[in-house]
């Protein structure tokens, strides 16, 4: 034999075939060997995610026995936690009066914090069933972002914040021109911002964070000037700097964001009950169901209440959205109706006290329409 | 000898089944098809389920007009370039801070990896005491520590700290005058070039002539007069054609002269201090590597301390040193991307805006780990070689 001097060599035999290996080169192929096959493996993982969640919306929701609502990380009067940990907000309580239409219980809902930038990825991956998070409806999102935006439960429109007791002579958003801005990364009113300084042909200083509380630290401390974002958001933000009675939001409001929930496509099932969960809670103001009067309500004089609260004989206008027939009566016992939830999150009856506006019934002047329920 | 050849069989005795050699191919193709096959289960899987839910997909979006503006550009930018541009802006920015933050952390890392072998009591024990800080304090925290915990309690624009030759330093950053370039200042950076090129002439014959005869030149002086003196007198010759513009006080901020802003610096700091850390134990290690006798050695031909670590310890330290300093440069690099935390324009940062914006995830995930493996493969191969030229010193 050669080299039989020189350490151990193995002997395999196979076959009547004598092989001699050389020890150092055999582990050598089996650490290549096992990091390949656990490559596939991994592979074959990610494969198999991704061929998940064929399964309707409404079925997986129902399975799991509660619907997971992507929520911001913290915007007063949208959703935001409460000293309880509960989320509280228009946003939060859209997603309750959904698992309201859906399990009659508006408890039943898990909220998942995202940052703007992770918002839409999160409800395309099947994580959140619907992302209800102060989101801006452009066409953008609704085509090339295989998103559906259900309606419009904020109309809200692009603002300017700034520190009046350090700025004392600004009191317009054309007089901007050379500050720091902060706003925050991949959101629209970062698109916005650029295209009003450049059509007002404005030099500005962009100071860009990812999550709203680095934009909020950052403005408080002073990194930047004005502050930017929709203007129901910098009232809320106001609330929580250091000194509120400082800052003031300028009169400019340059852009529409009409801010709504979102579900994704490709399943119209799921996509009408959250549609008509934001319709039903319309439709109940504007009917007069109060979360005070719903019970009494039902054995109502006027057809169209009673048709609304399920009531009607064998009615199927639940049934036939996938819920049962009397969601909307769930809805209004869990949230309200839209004015209930809007004067309780934003309105009167909290710190926000932002006026109704665009945001009243059509019946009062305002936007908020919902079609019939029949 | 056996090991070399590695493989071998007796003289063949049975059919080519059993032939190592065709097994050895045979498993080998197999891999490669399950390897393709995975990979186009997992391409075909994707688009399959991007198409079932209506998600755009392909890299046209890298033409469309990004519509968001970047703060720090080092290359033309404005809302109106394309979300490519965009990218491009942002990885300029990671390799910006990433070659300034090696550059320092190396400084930093050698000074405090030799200074914890100092003989010197006091020495020895601040430099322990930054190596068991840094090296045991998460990197975003260091960030943060500069950006909130320093920089952001600096006074306000309006009551900037002065520093001498015309410089600020307030909340917003680091200000100072920018050089502007007139007519004929081409001469002044030719003058450099020459500067340096005869310098180095210089030190090359000195060293020769004192390896000849043992003489020596002094070169350190004739160095800085040329590479200092020669741009000075193309600088009179010109005309004096250089001026600056300084920073100026105006309705907001400082304006004019170049501004070095906080989330910049605080990155680059905590990044370098970081870094450094790590590096000064390697560099510890690496001296601790040389053994004490090559010290003992030099001393006994009579060679100062100095020239003992200079010519003696150093160049075999290296050798240790650099390919653990490698993982540390590559770690650098790729902690860059914190800089998110702190809204620095990065690579991380600006392609996850484009992503967002343009809701393309998956291909926005691929750019931005294609472009990571490139400069970490790029690095590596720029150590490696680095690596080899040093060890050919080797006898």
């Amino acid at each position: 034999m050669r080299g039989s001097g020189n350490g151990p060599e193995w002997e395999l035999r196979s076959h009547g075939k004598k092989i001699r290996v050389c020890p150092e080169k055999q582990k050598k192929g089996l650490w290549v060997m096992k990091h390949i096959a656990i490559g596939i493996l991994g592979a074959a993982t990610l494969g198999l995610v991704a061929s998940a969640a064929s399964a309707t919306t409404l079925d997986t929701v129902k399975a799991k026995g509660f619907i997971q609502c992507g929520v911001s990380t913290g915007l007063a009067g949208f959703s935001a936690p409460d000293d309880k940990g509960d989320w509280q907000g228009i946003d939060a309580d859209f997603c309750r009066a959904v698992a309201a239409a859906v399990f009659g219980d508006g408890t039943k809902v898990k909220f998942t914090p995202l940052s703007a930038k992770e918002r839409f990825t999160a409800l395309q991956s099947g994580e959140i069933d619907i992302l209800s998070r102060n989101t801006t409806w452009t066409i953008n999102r609704d085509t090339a972002l295989g998103l559906n935006f259900i309606g419009v439960t904020y109309y809200d429109g692009q603002g300017f914040m700034i520190n009046a007791k350090k700025l004392p002579g600004v009191n317009s958003a054309l007089q901007l021109s050379g500050a720091a801005v902060c706003v925050q990364s991949g959101t629209t009113t970062e698109l916005n911002l650029a295209d009003y300084f450049k059509a007002n042909k404005m030099e500005y200083n962009p100071v860009v964070f990812e999550k709203l509380e680095e934009v909020n630290a950052a403005y408080d401390a002073g990194r930047c000037d004005v502050y930017t974002t929709d203007q129901s958001g910098l009232y809320g933000i106001r609330l929580t700097l250091g000194s509120p009675a400082d800052h003031v939001v300028l009169p400019e409001i340059i852009s529409k964001e009409p801010l709504g929930p979102a579900v994704r496509q490709g399943d119209d099932q799921w996509y009408h009950i959250v549609k008509w969960t934001y319709f039903a809670l319309l439709q109940a103001e504007e009917l007069g169901i109060t979360k005070a009067n719903v019970d009494e309500m039902k054995n109502s004089a006027s057809p169209e209440i009673k048709r609304v609260l399920g009531q009607e004989a064998d009615t199927k206008i639940g049934t036939d959205l996938g819920v049962s027939n009397d969601w909307v009566v769930n809805i209004v016992k869990a949230v309200g109706n839209y004015g209930e939830m809007f004067e309780r999150n934003v309105g009167s009856g909290s710190p926000l006290k932002i006026a109704r506006g665009i945001n009243a019934l059509w019946t009062k002047g305002g936007l908020q329409y919902a079609p019939p329920i029949r | 000898m056996a090991s070399q050849e590695v493989l071998r069989e007796e003289p063949s005795r049975g059919s080519f089944i059993n032939d190592p050699k065709v097994r050895g191919i045979f498993f080998q193709a197999l891999v490669v098809v399950l390897l393709v096959a995975g990979v186009w289960w997992i391409a075909h899987n994707v688009i399959a389920n991007l198409t079932r839910l209506h998600i755009a997909s392909g890299f046209g979006f890298l033409k469309g007009r990004a519509g968001f503006d970047i703060s720090e550009s080092a290359i033309a930018y404005s809302s109106d370039s394309t979300y490519g541009r965009a990218i491009l802006v942002g990885f300029l920015n990671t390799v910006i801070v990433a070659i300034v933050g090696i550059i320092t952390a190396t400084i930093i890392g050698f000074i405090v990896g030799i200074g914890r072998l100092s003989q010197n009591w006091l020495i020895r024990k601040i430099c322990t005491v930054y190596v068991e800080v840094f090296r045991n304090i998460p990197p975003l925290l260091v960030i943060f520590f500069w950006y909130s915990g320093v920089l952001a309690v600096l006074p306000a624009p309006r009551d900037s700290i002065n520093l001498p030759f015309g410089s600020f330093l307030n909340q917003r950053g680091f200000y100072f005058p920018r050089a502007v370039w007139g007519d004929g200042s081409w001469l002044i950076f030719v003058a450099l070039l020459v500067g340096i090129g005869m310098a180095w002439f210089v030190a090359r014959k000195a060293r020769q002539r004192q390896m000849a005869t043992g003489q020596q030149f002094p070169v350190l002086w004739t160095a800085l007069a040329l590479i200092v003196g020669l741009p000075l007198l193309a600088y009179a010759l010109s005309g004096f054609p250089l001026t600056f513009d300084y920073p100026k006080q105006s309705t907001f901020n400082l304006t004019g002269g170049f501004q070095v802003r906080p989330e910049f610096l605080s990155l680059y700091l905590a990044l370098s201090c970081y870094t450094a850390a790590f590096i000064a134990e390697i560099v510890r290690a690496g001296i601790r590597g040389v053994s004490k006798g090559q010290t003992e050695a030099a001393g006994a031909l009579g060679l100062r301390p100095g020239s003992i670590l200079r010519l003696v310890v150093v160049p075999q330290a290296m050798r240790i040193v650099i390919p653990p300093l490698t993982s540390q440069y590559l770690n650098l690099t790729k902690n860059s991307s914190l800089a998110i935390a702190i809204g620095y324009p990065d690579l991380t940062a600006t392609a996850g805006t484009v992503l967002n914006q343009t809701g393309q995830a998956v291909e926005g995930v691929v750019i931005m780990m294609v472009i990571y493996l490139a400069i970490s493969l790029l690095t590596s191969l720029v150590m490696n070689w680095f690596n080899a030229k040093m060890a050919l010193v080797e006898r």
